[in-house]
């Protein structure tokens, strides 16, 4: 089902959409900077921008999230969860790489001997607007890692910009709850051919070379090898890469209390830190940068796969973009494909 | 010419056997980037390049690298981070050899984002000018106008204490009086000043670039990660975040060579320089004291002399 949405509509089908859900949403902190968070105004949302640097996995597994809070009122220990999700949700604006990105979280989150509520809830509770990509940039390589700035995999509705207007298609059930929307108008063939002519472009934009065909296998006999006492070597241990990860999951569990009174909070931790594997007595299973480099590696390039089956990196360059230092991963593997 | 020179003197020192290795900068793998390098082989010594995009203060790494004979090539700033560190006794085993590069100054690869249009795919330095190319365009810039705020406001652009300067020194004048931020910071109320910097830390997402790229910052357990006792909680709340730049910024206060790696590291783009360089300038009005010029003298805030200033005590 395919619909044409007016540019000129799009702020009043914003505030349609806030009207009737919690809308998540590019917005910009500064110049450059932008984040997805819930959005109070129409105006507000910014899409000038491809991919804000913290990504979509934000809005369904928060870097800092409270589990429940406690208190003890006349020796009773009383609790209040956080677990629900009150009101329905709607993501817009999040790209195909970001959105396979969560598919890959869901996997782990829904396992079959843990299932993770807090992120499921708001994965049940969340229609999905994603956003094709027609300038991807010179480090996305989401072609190699199997999707592409036009995948419609995980979207509920999925939004073309065409210039003057948006080309919606409704994907799925939960997309088809929106075709109704008023501000969704009928498309004509011209628009739809428009469509596959930028979908085209784009395509053959996005880097379809790195070489992460069968790197799973590759990386099996190389947990010792000599390989990693340089790959580590620029890496200035911060948490740069993981934090902006799309596909990263890891978090640590706090308590944040005081006298009678706290919550449990989880919060994204990053196999980079030092003290991620630091155990009480003292050992580090992990002492180094190198076994760490090592980790972050293997678990996206080889633990991932061996379990899920598909690596765990969707080609966002993130990580390329926003390091530091310029650690490459696009050059880690390519090096590890050489050998 | 200043690359050939690295290369050479990277070259002699590995053939020669006088350092374990060299960490430079190698041709980065994005456009208006370089990136560190570890050399060992003499052979090698050709991936060593110099540009305007040698953003990092290499300093960084002595302290992962400490246990071999590090040859380092140094700006400005960065020899006077290693004066710092060797103050504060870090090297008692094996100081690095500095190759002193008298800095041209680096370009803001942010600022030159900002001034273009489309995504650049390729740039070049050719003398005063930056020439980046992406589709479609083609545009030339003026070098000098696109430099990092804290290059502009450098007066200490050759390294001192240098084993070894690969070029004449440069003259030692700022192309700007004073930082912008911190003029701008200085001339505030208290309640904007608050504001303003509650704002930048808002942006913080912690996962220390600040820290890590800082050649300062080097405790064995810093302050955030330490869970007995517990400083700091872990997340993102405002108390948290002011909590954690507040204290970054203080444990800087005489020790900062003001290099900006902090500020460039940080994927949010949130302001640090204002806050160190506000305290590089109480430093020296208070104490006459500039980081890392003076190799003998002991650091303001690791001393004390019955003569000190106490008239901040009310």
């Amino acid at each position: 089902m395919k619909f044409k949405l007016e540019k000129r509509d799009f702020k009043p089908f914003l505030q349609s959409l806030i009207d009737g859900y919690d809308l998540y949403a590019p917005v910009h902190l500064a110049e450059g900077v932008p984040v997805y968070r819930k959005m109070g105004r129409p105006d507000e949302v910014d899409l000038s921008l491809l991919n804000p640097q913290k990504s979509l996995k934000e809005v369904f597994f928060p870097q800092d999230e409270v589990m429940f809070r406690y208190e003890k009122v006349d020796q009773e220990t009383q609790m209040v969860s956080t677990e629900e999700v009150k009101r329905e949700r709607v993501v817009l604006g999040a790209r195909p790489c970001d959105i396979e990105a969560i598919s890959i979280i869901e996997e782990v989150f829904s396992g079959r001997e843990y299932t993770d509520i807090y992120f499921l809830n708001k994965r049940k509770a969340t229609t999905i607007i994603g956003m094709a990509c027609h300038q991807p940039l010179p480090t996305c390589f989401c072609s190699s890692t199997g999707g592409g700035p036009f995948v419609r995999k995980g979207s509920d509705l999925f939004l073309i910009d065409l210039g003057e207007a948006y080309l919606v298609e409704i994907l799925t059930e939960k997309g088809e709850a929106f075709k109704k929307n008023k501000f969704f108008k009928k498309t004509s063939a011209k628009n739809l051919q428009l469509a596959k002519e930028l979908e085209e472009k784009a395509s053959k934009k996005t880097d379809s070379t790195i070489p992460v065909k069968g790197i799973d296998q590759k990386l099996d006999q190389w947990v010792e090898s000599p390989f990693w006492d340089r790959v580590h070597e620029k890496c200035i241990s911060c948490r740069v890469c993981t934090y902006l990860c799309p596909t990263c999951h890891c978090f640590d569990i706090m308590d944040e209390a005081l006298n009678e009174k706290g919550q449990r909070v989880r919060n994204w931790d990053s196999c980079l830190s030092e003290f991620y594997t630091l155990e009480t007595s003292g050992h580090n299973p992990r002492a180094t940068c190198r076994e760490r480099t090592r980790q972050r590696l293997m678990h996206k390039f080889n633990y991932f796969p061996k379990i899920f089956d598909r690596i765990a990196c969707v080609g966002c360059g993130r990580c390329i973009l926003y390091c530091p230092v310029n650690f490459d991963i696009r050059e880690v593997i390519k090096e590890i494909n050489a050998k | 010419m200043i690359q050939q020179k690295l290369r050479e003197i990277a070259k002699e020192l590995l053939m020669k056997k006088e350092v374990d290795l060299i960490i430079g900068f190698g041709e980065g793998t994005l456009p208006l980037r370089a990136t560190p390098i570890f050399v060992r082989d003499p052979e090698e010594a050709e991936r060593i390049i110099w540009n305007s995009f040698c953003e990092n203060n290499l300093a960084t790494y002595l302290h992962k690298f400490d246990r071999f004979k590090v040859g380092l090539i140094v700006k400005g700033c960065d020899a006077r981070s290693v004066v710092a560190l060797n103050l504060e006794k870090r090297f008692k085993n094996n100081p690095p050899f500095l190759i002193g590069v008298p800095c041209q100054r680096m370009v803001d690869r942010r600022k030159v984002k900002k001034a273009v249009k489309g995504e650049i795919l390729k740039a070049l330095e050719e003398d005063d000018r930056i020439i980046v190319e992406g589709e479609g365009f083609r545009v030339i810039l003026k070098r000098d106008d696109f430099l990092y705020t804290s290059c502009q406001v450098c007066t200490h652009r050759t390294p001192v204490q240098a084993n070894v300067l690969v070029d004449q020194p440069v003259e030692e004048l700022p192309l700007v009086e004073s930082h912008p931020d911190m003029d701008q910071f200085e001339s505030k109320s208290l309640e904007e000043r608050w504001k303003f910097f509650e704002n930048e830390a808002s942006r913080c997402i912690r996962c220390y670039a600040c820290r890590e790229a800082c050649p300062m910052c080097y405790c064995r357990e810093c302050f955030v990660d330490s869970s007995r006792p517990k400083w700091i909680e872990k997340g993102l709340s405002p108390s948290d975040l002011t909590f954690y730049h507040m204290v970054r910024a203080y444990h800087q206060s005489g020790r900062c060579s003001g290099c900006g790696s902090c500020e460039r590291a940080c994927p949010m783009e949130i302001r640090l320089n204002y806050l160190t360089q506000k305290l590089n300038r109480d430093a020296k009005e208070l104490f006459g004291f500039e980081v890392g010029i003076n190799p003998d003298g002991p650091p303001p805030l690791s001393t004390f002399e019955t003569e000190d200033k106490q008239d901040f005590i009310k």
